[in-house]
């Protein structure tokens, strides 16, 4: 227990943190890709901490298992001619980072200034029919209108990335 | 530190790195990265307030964060389909080079 | 309800109490982790060395269907076989491509080997024989297997070859697509107990009545999830007949082909356990997990009746390789985006419905028919443009 943490959640966050930079320094796209699957395996352990077992669960099959070869698929589909002809970091990039920066410290600044020494909580005792049974009866709006957004998101998604050479043809 | 504090801080710093990479990279679909990195220190905040919070039972926490995770996979498809329609035409996807809307 | 002697119950319950044993050694506040690293030597003892058997087991009777005898050279009628492979695969030159991105080419294998091994923490082998009780136990799976896509994708992707790439993205597509009618038959028997861990899900197909089981393979619902299930977990597992990721006729060996050696030891090893979690799945959800199939039966131990479902499962499997062609792409994308995804759906219709109806044979007629009618019309439709001529032969001149 270092500083009153435990060292698997030191670790976790050590492992999320790199990958997030690795996914922010590494000039090769597909391996910004797989680092940031990094990152979201470490969140995903982080959950796991926390809890939240079926939010960790949820993000690994949603994050790794669709959107990272989601991204690796763009990455693939968008290459030129394999070698970037243009430099990896923007003509801005001290702004950027500048930026960043001032968040992160207000976020921080934020965080340690304002959390009361609270009691620790007692682990919640979630299993998954309660989520089910909130997602059926308080919060089924949210969840029909998620439906309808994927949906959409889903036909859009197809409509846009349709190439147009289906101008003479049937489907 | 509370373990609160940590996880908010974890969260933070990543969020910042995600905010980075939107700002500071040329390629369209790394922007989209730091999109979904933002979102997902934005969940862990939220699981980790709802952890932490007065009321888990009522386990408004960990829905935010369950609809997020569905919205942020949606808004990833549409925004790489995008990337890769702007770039069947433009053959690029630098940033700095999309300038124009046309086309 | 026949009174079981101890004798059974203790070999039933044989590896529990083993554990225990091993545990009483140790201080109390170690017993867990002890306990937990006695269940993960087990499953890394026992599945691997199924493995071996399947290898020789799978040669021979590809051998016998195709009209040939399989390996018979090494020990008695070839059983020594995957020594030979095994101390091969070893000792090979490991030959990475100079151009091959060195960092992601090592790691593919590992996360794949790691992400199957991680699928047979929540499967349960046996009465109290789970090493992870977990109240979301089968998402748990599924979000693993999830992962296998992108190790196969990196192994493809590293490799810089052509036939890498394609078949990479091959198999990544075709794992994508199978895996919706994948979750959504398996959503039927979560539906029907009531629970996503897998330890409750076996306890409710348990029961007897009479002597029949209550597996939910014997429904209507259940039947049709199993076979979508079945369907669907071959595509995920990269077998025959949705093999053309690695078809060795048509893309050299696909994301295979720049790994030698160990490396290729280990993928091989990988896609044969993750067939055997997957199959161990199927029995888990449909076929009753490690219940009898006869209520007079059941003094057999647990453990033998799941590690015999898992051999009769891995012969279906070896069966179906010998016996169906290989699906081409866009045959097998259009099965399962329009057949195996409506069929799925009208599944968790017809289990709803099920659930219900009032007991009796009135529900067991609707559903069927329903299942019935829906499979011949979606058949009808997906093949109306396919006509079946007659059958021409061209010899050679």
């Amino acid at each position: 227990m270092i500083f009153g943490l435990s060292l698997v959640f030191i670790l976790t966050s050590i492992l999320t943190v790199a990958g997030a930079l690795a996914a922010a320094l590494l000039r090769n796209l597909v391996h910004c890709a797989l680092s940031l699957t990094v990152t979201f395996a470490g969140l995903a352990l982080l959950y796991l901490q926390l809890d939240a077992q079926f939010a960790g669960f949820a993000q690994i099959l949603i994050y790794i298992g669709a959107v990272a070869i989601l991204v690796v698929f763009a990455i693939l589909l968008t290459r030129g001619s394999g070698i970037p002809e243009h430099r990896s970091f923007s003509s801005s990039w001290l702004a950027g980072l500048v930026i960043s920066a001032g968040v992160f410290s207000l976020l921080s600044w934020a965080v340690i200034e304002s959390i009361p020494a609270s009691a620790a909580r007692a682990t919640p005792q979630l299993t998954v029919q309660k989520i089910g049974q909130a997602l059926m009866s308080s919060y089924v709006l949210p969840l029909e209108i998620v439906a309808v957004l994927l949906t959409v998101a889903l036909i859009g998604a197809v409509i846009v990335a349709m190439p147009e050479s289906s101008k003479g043809g049937a489907k | 530190m509370t373990p609160l504090a940590a996880f908010l801080i974890v969260a933070a710093l990543v969020f910042a790195i995600g905010l980075a990479i939107s700002l500071t990279r040329r390629n369209a679909i790394l922007v989209l990265i730091g999109i979904e990195l933002m979102l997902n220190a934005a969940n862990l905040n939220l699981i980790a307030f709802w952890r932490f919070g007065p009321h888990p039972e009522a386990l408004t926490g960990m829905m935010f964060a369950i609809f997020s995770i569905a919205v942020a996979a949606a808004e990833a498809a549409v925004g790489l389909g995008l990337a890769i329609a702007y770039h069947r035409s433009k053959k690029t996807t630098d940033l700095d080079a999309m300038t124009r809307m046309k086309g | 309800m026949t009174v079981i002697s101890p004798f059974w119950t203790n070999l039933d319950q044989i590896f529990v109490l083993l554990q225990q044993w091993i545990e009483s050694f140790f201080p109390l506040w170690l017993q867990p982790a002890v306990g937990s690293v006695l269940g993960v030597v087990a499953i890394v003892a026992a599945f691997p060395g199924i493995f071996a058997l399947t290898t020789v087991l799978e040669r021979k009777g590809l051998g016998r269907m195709q009209n040939r005898l399989g390996p018979n050279r090494v020990g008695p009628l070839g059983i020594l076989q995957p020594v030979a492979d095994g101390i091969k695969s070893l000792t090979k030159e490991d030959i990475v491509p100079l151009t091959a991105d060195a960092a992601v080419h090592f790691l593919a294998p590992v996360v794949l080997v790691i992400a199957v091994f991680l699928g047979f923490a929540v499967l349960p082998i046996g009465r109290n024989m789970v090493l992870a009780n977990l109240d979301a136990g089968l998402l748990f799976f599924f979000a693993i297997g999830a992962s296998t896509e992108l190790s196969i994708f990196m192994a493809g992707w590293s490799s810089r070859n052509k036939y890498s790439l394609l078949g990479a993205m091959r198999a990544v597509a075709q794992m994508i697509s199978y895996e919706v009618p994948l979750l959504l038959s398996s959503v039927v028997a979560v539906m029907i107990t009531g629970s996503l861990s897998t330890v409750k899900i076996v306890e409710a197909q348990s029961g007897f009545t009479g002597i029949f089981p209550h597996w939910y393979v014997f429904t209507p619902w259940g039947f049709a999830g199993f076979t979508l299930f079945v369907i669907a977990a071959l595509a995920e597992t990269n077998r025959s007949p949705f093999d053309l990721p690695e078809g060795e006729s048509e893309l050299v060996a696909g994301y295979f082909t720049e790994y030698s050696g160990f490396k290729f030891a280990l993928f091989f090893l990988g896609e044969y356990l993750g067939m055997f979690s997957i199959a161990g799945f199927a029995i888990t959800l449909f076929l009753g997990g490690w219940g009898a199939p006869l209520s007079v039966l059941s003094f057999i131990p647990s453990w033998a009746w799941f590690f015999a479902k898992l051999f009769c499962a891995i012969c279906f499997f070896i069966w179906l390789r010998g016996t169906l062609p290989r699906l081409r792409q866009d045959q097998l994308m259009n099965f399962a985006w329009k057949f195996m995804l409506p069929m799925s759906l009208l599944n968790l219709l017809v289990a709803a419905a099920w659930r219900f109806l009032p007991e009796g044979p009135s529900r067991w007629v609707v559903c069927s028919a329903v299942l019935l009618a829906a499979y011949v019309l979606l058949g009808r439709v997906l093949m109306r443009h396919q006509h079946l001529g007659a059958r021409s032969y061209r010899y050679a001149d």
